[in-house]
């Protein structure tokens, strides 16, 4: 076993601590044949630090399309020539959306929202879908609605929002490449508050954006730093029309040793795998990630996209003996 | 074969579109086959519908 393995196995397995950023870069720098025992690794640390359960949940776009923001891989800035037009949802669309999720046994259901911020009809919105889906689902609710005002996290806690998502998207340094209408401290702000007030903080971000290793590890430190609840890993799919639309699909084994990293960045959190896995993994890297440090999934499809079939992905749960994560409300 | 594709919204005739077909597997139309009119689409967990203000809803 090489240097850095045996350090990661004392440090992330034994004593389920995140490696350092420099520990980090040397593991995305591990050859090829070195992946089995990375994944085999981060797959151990999973085990004795989270268990063997998996965290499923769905997620629906409220209000699609026409945001002000200029995040390059996005498909739903109103600032490019994407073929996605702006539509929202209604509140009995959003509860079937809760009940088709909440079926396939996940406990989380995530409301999504194409906005720089929340304005108050959005805010309303979000209250009344949020009332409707408590008295017709027995599902936890997550909310994603862009950057927070003090008032407004108040108000998203007392709406019994459980998590909310704020990904940072990308690392310090590469943030002002991917996004330029607003800043990565502002994004660390909401999520700061989001914990202050209660909800359990969801922050994660996309990988395959053009960003250097060196920058991927920069990212899995400063999520390690902030200390989220949940940090669902995306990889670029990229969209056409954006600035990111041209670039390649990432490597599959790059983005298998991005998941055993992460996990080795964080030994605790829920690591989940969202957009981009079946691009870039296909079947067989699904399975290898959840094998590797994964141990939570967006079931279905995405907000623009379409994901595996859920069925497919409970099989595979199923036979690999990972139970899914039963319901508790925290808040 | 005539119309127009989902994903790019080009002519089916002009061009091959075996790329475009694949790709919707993993994602919904966005264009209209009849008309090539931007359709309103909205995915949700387990399916997907596309609205053409012309030729009305389509859903998969």
């Amino acid at each position: 076993m090489t240097d850095i393995l045996e350090r990661a196995r004392d440090r992330a397995l034994d004593r389920g601590e995140g490696l350092s950023y420099d520990e980090l870069v040397e593991v995305l720098r591990l050859p090829d044949d070195q992946v089995p025992a990375l994944l085999e690794l981060a797959h151990g640390v999973r085990m004795k630090h989270c268990g063997p359960e998996v965290e499923v949940e769905g997620i629906i776009s409220l209000k699609t399309g026409g945001c002000p923001e200029d995040c390059h891989f996005c498909s739903q800035s109103g600032q490019f020539t994407s073929p996605v037009r702006s539509v929202w949802l209604d509140i009995p669309q959003l509860v079937r959306a809760a009940e088709e999720t909440a079926a396939t046994g996940a406990t989380e259901f995530c409301i999504v929202a194409a906005v720089r911020g929340p304005d108050e009809r959005l805010m309303s919105q979000v209250r009344d879908g949020i009332r409707a889906i408590q008295e017709a689902v027995d599902i936890n609710v997550a909310c994603s609605l862009g950057m927070l005002t003090q008032e407004q996290v108040d108000d998203l806690a007392a709406m019994g929002v459980h998590r909310y998502n704020h990904n940072l998207e990308a690392a310090r340094s590469y943030f002002p490449s991917v996004v330029t209408t607003h800043s990565y401290e502002e994004r660390w702000d909401t999520c700061q508050m989001v914990r202050a007030a209660g909800m359990e903080l969801c922050c994660g971000g996309l990988v395959g954006m053009g960003e250097t290793l060196e920058q991927r590890a920069e990212l899995a430190a400063q999520l390690a730093e902030l200390d989220p609840h949940e940090v669902p890993l995306n990889f670029l799919n990229p969209r056409p029309g954006t600035p990111f639309g041209d670039l390649p699909l990432m490597d599959s084994a790059d983005a298998l040793r991005t998941i055993a990293a992460f996990r080795l960045a964080m030994p605790r959190t829920i690591l989940r795998y969202a957009g981009g896995r079946e691009l870039t993994l296909g079947d067989l890297g699904t399975r290898d990630g959840l094998l590797g440090g994964i141990n939570a999934v967006i079931v279905g499809n995405y907000l623009t996209t379409l994901g595996r079939d859920a069925d497919e992905d409970l099989a595979l749960l199923s036979d690999l003996k990972m139970p899914i994560k039963e319901l508790a409300k925290t808040l | 074969m005539g119309g127009y594709c989902g994903l790019c919204g080009e002519p089916r005739d002009d061009l091959p579109h075996a790329a475009c077909d694949a790709r919707l597997a993993l994602e919904p139309p966005r264009f209209c086959t009849s008309c090539r009119r931007r359709m309103k689409v909205q995915v949700t967990p387990r399916g997907w519908s596309a609205e053409c203000v012309e030729h009305g809803v389509v859903t998969g």
